[in-house]
């Protein structure tokens, strides 16, 4: 995905510079070469969303739902947060244990991510059902550790 | 006013009640009402009689010499026992002896017959008796019957003497039996009573040598006597210790009991008339005892005392130890015996009267005069112009007729206190503040102390008080008390006590402020002055408050001492104190339900959103295992991490941490194993699906 979006902004960068090639016009038209650029700037920025979209669905499902995943703890932890910016911190663990639970297992997936991705070289030898098991199990041991300091 | 001048003259009663119990004088009485009511008071039968014969015998005693209580009430329930103990065959000598000594007193009816049972009883004993106490017993309760008019004699008087004789020491006490090797005078006295009771029950007169041998052991028990301090003589054991020592009061009397009964039967005995009358005095010196035993050993040695054939003690006393000048009051002295009864004709004589403090003799052979109605001596100090104050008293009594002087105990002289009280005037008081350099030139103030008017006066710290006045006996002469003091007590009621210097003429008292400014803790302000006068012979002691003066004292510097604390009503200091209401650390601000629930419902959404998402992705369970095993694998694991779920739920809501850890530590196993079957499983299929 990152390969992705360096090429994306590559592309990007490049039209850009085409643009700016270009040679000078009289006078009368450097308002509408303004808007023209203007324009094609919000256009190249839609231009960018819609690849960034496509090379997007270009990758493996598992991945997306790990993907998924990691969306759905971060917005838990966002929620969390704004709630303590309202009531304030009083049970003080109680918050830090349920941020820290999301977190932490957004970063577990990550990490699965990681090594199960096929196009990750590095961990080319270890079978994704290993990384899954450790992903499991230390899922289990934060979450104990979670709902000890949960109070 | 009344409660401070009775304060006083209370604490002069006390400094001559001290003075009194050390002095060699007692004030003893002879035996009167208050023994009598000591004596109802004591004995009291429980149900109709006493505890035992031997008590019943005591009470009765008692109440036959002094001549109180009814023995009616008694004898109802006591004759049957008494009855029943001398028809009973197997009695000892002890219970012969409690049961035979009551009848007289009690009077119950008892035929001759069982008298003669007894009697014969008791001979039996008599021969074959070895210790002491059973052959006092037996010749006792012989005598007794004797004494009811049955006939009984001893057959061997001579034996029984010779043998309560053989147990005799050389100092004149007795041993108890044969074995024993310790002797007593306790036993002395019983021994003596038992050898009287022979002596009345031999039918033949006994040796006259071995009644003399007897007389020689009384005298040599009498050289044992031991006296106290005020002249009482008593007698007491050798060893303290032991189970068998009764205190001196029971070892007197018995020896009292002994030697009186045996000078009854053996004629004039060689023992001087002071040491009788020290003996009485021992018994009266108790006064009226506590308990039923202590009465009832007085009451029996006085009667002993009262008419016995060696001497009969005549006691001196006097009624009142303390004589008013003001009412006119005779020294009077009563001479009686023990009882209280007639003295015979006899003169009473004063023969010195001396001033305690300083011994000089104010009187000096003044005889008493007698008042046949009221039977006193008296004797009129008034117009003998004697001074108030404490006094020595020495008497001597001389018997009209001679003969009498073998009979009674005089005693030669005996001494008493007494107290001569009058009124005292207070003279000339004047008290007046002045100037340190003038003195001389000090107006003073009348004061006249008998009336109550107070004054006022005012001094600064560079100024002094002067308080002068006399004390005048009714007589005219100088008088000094024992209390003269002058206090001035401050309003926030911190006192300081003076006490006054006396000359020869008058009492004087200067405060001098300058000097006494750190004294008063430089406290300015009013002061009340009360005089305090008071003396055992001095009828108007007196605290009285003269009035107040106002001193201006200087500021106190730093490191002045502060008055001490005065002290505060003890229910206010002490009382209940204002409630303290506890503030606990209010609780945390909580928000609203609502809020929290609304955000509870928020929380959940982002999970709702995953589900909806996993379902656009098109999950499915495709890669679930099919065939049965592998499936089953997949089901437990994920059951066992379910039930790891659950277990972390219970543990939020109720287990604690080491039960949830071997819990896991359990289901962690049960996990292990079979997510490594299932995905080993699930990694063998996808390795096939690439390969193919």
């Amino acid at each position: 995905m990152i390969v992705n979006i360096v090429q994306l902004t590559n592309q990007f960068s490049s039209s850009v510079l085409d643009i700016s090639c270009e040679p000078q016009v009289p006078f009368s038209d450097s308002g509408k070469q303004e808007l023209i650029m203007a324009k094609s700037n919000a256009s190249d920025a839609q231009a960018l969303v819609r690849s960034l979209r496509s090379a997007y669905a270009a990758t493996p499902t598992n991945l997306k739902i790990i993907d998924l995943y990691v969306v759905f703890a971060i917005a838990t932890a966002i929620i969390q947060v704004v709630y303590m910016g309202i009531v304030g911190s009083f049970p003080f663990n109680s918050f830090l244990s349920g941020v820290l639970s999301c977190v932490g297992t957004a970063v577990l997936a990550v990490c699965l991510r990681i090594q199960v991705n096929k196009e990750n070289k590095e961990f080319k030898d270890l079978p994704p059902e290993r990384a899954f098991a450790d992903f499991v199990l230390c899922n289990l041991v934060l979450h104990l550790v979670i709902m000890n300091f949960l109070g | 006013m009344a409660r401070n001048r009775g304060f006083v003259v209370g604490f002069a009663a006390l400094i001559c009640a001290a003075l009194l119990s050390i002095s060699a004088a007692a004030s003893i009485r002879p035996i009167s009402d208050a023994h009598r009511s000591a004596a109802l008071e004591l004995f009291v039968p429980v149900d109709g009689s006493f505890p035992s014969l031997e008590e019943t015998y005591e009470a009765l005693r008692t109440f036959q010499i002094l001549g109180v209580g009814k023995t009616s009430d008694i004898s109802g329930a006591t004759c049957p026992v008494v009855l029943d103990k001398l028809r009973s065959s197997t009695s000892s000598p002890k219970e012969f002896f409690n049961a035979l000594r009551l009848i007289g007193i009690l009077g119950c009816q008892i035929g001759s017959q069982t008298f003669e049972n007894v009697a014969s009883h008791l001979q039996a004993l008599i021969k074959d008796a070895d210790s002491l106490m059973d052959l006092y017993y037996s010749v006792i309760s012989l005598l007794h019957i004797k004494g009811q008019g049955v006939s009984a004699v001893l057959s061997d008087a001579e034996g029984v003497f010779h043998s309560i004789k053989a147990l005799s020491q050389s100092d004149g006490r007795w041993r108890y039996d044969s074995n024993n090797a310790e002797s007593s005078t306790y036993a002395a006295g019983i021994a003596l009573e038992a050898l009287a009771s022979v002596v009345s029950l031999a039918d033949a007169e006994v040796d006259q040598s071995k009644i003399g041998i007897v007389k020689h052991d009384i005298e040599k028990l009498f050289d044992s006597i031991k006296s106290y301090d005020d002249g009482t003589l008593y007698f007491d054991e050798k060893h303290v210790d032991g189970s068998e020592y009764k205190g001196p009061l029971t070892t007197t009397a018995s020896v009292v009991r002994g030697v009186t009964a045996f000078a009854a039967v053996a004629g004039k005995l060689n023992i001087p008339g002071d040491k009788m009358l020290g003996l009485a005095k021992f018994f009266l010196s108790i006064g009226v005892p506590g308990s039923t035993k202590d009465l009832f050993h007085q009451i029996d040695a006085l009667s002993c005392l009262e008419s016995n054939r060696i001497s009969i003690p005549l006691i001196l006393s006097l009624p009142a130890t303390v004589l008013s000048l003001t009412s006119k009051d005779q020294l009077k002295v009563e001479v009686t015996t023990v009882f209280g009864s007639a003295a015979p004709p006899l003169t009473v004589n004063l023969v010195q009267a001396s001033s305690y403090d300083k011994n000089t003799p104010v009187l000096e052979n003044q005889e008493l005069q007698f008042d046949t109605e009221n039977n006193i001596h008296y004797l009129d100090i008034l117009p003998l112009k004697i001074d108030v104050g404490m006094y020595t008293l020495e008497f001597e009594i001389s018997l009209h007729d001679p003969e009498n002087l073998n009979i009674y105990a005089t005693g030669g002289r005996t001494n008493a206190l007494a107290f001569l009280t009058g009124t005292i005037k207070v003279d000339k008081a004047q008290i007046g503040v002045f100037d340190s350099d003038a003195e001389s030139a000090a107006t003073m103030q009348k004061l006249d102390l008998s009336q109550d008017n107070r004054i006022s006066l005012a001094a600064n710290h560079l100024q002094r008080m002067r308080l002068t006045f006399q004390l005048v006996t009714p007589l005219g002469h100088n008088f000094k008390p024992h209390q003269v003091f002058l206090k001035l007590r401050h309003e926030s009621k911190v006192e300081h006590i003076f006490a006054l210097e006396s000359s020869a003429r008058q009492f004087k008292i200067i405060l001098d402020f300058l000097g006494l400014v750190e004294k008063f803790y430089y406290l300015s302000g009013r002061y009340e002055i009360e005089l305090a006068i008071g003396d055992a012979a001095m009828e108007n002691s007196f605290l009285r408050v003269l009035g107040y003066i106002d001193l201006d004292l200087p500021e106190p510097p730093e490191k002045a001492s502060r008055p001490p604390p005065q002290p505060v009503d003890p229910y206010s200091r002490f009382g209940p104190k204002p409630e303290i209401s506890h503030i606990f650390r209010s609780p945390e601000k909580r928000p609203p339900k609502e809020l929290s629930f609304a955000f509870l419902a928020l929380t959940l959404v982002p999970l709702v959103g995953f589900l909806i998402g996993l379902l656009r992705l098109g999950v499915n369970f495709k890669g679930f295992p099919s065939s049965s095993v592998p499936a089953l694998f997949s089901i437990l694991f994920h059951a066992g991490i379910a039930a790891v779920l659950l277990l972390y739920g219970l543990f939020w809501l109720k287990l604690d941490l080491f039960t949830t850890l071997k819990a896991l530590g359990l289901l962690g196993v049960f996990l292990i194993f079979v997510g490594h079957r299932t995905l080993s499983h699930h990694a063998s299929t996808s390795a096939k699906l690439k390969t193919n």
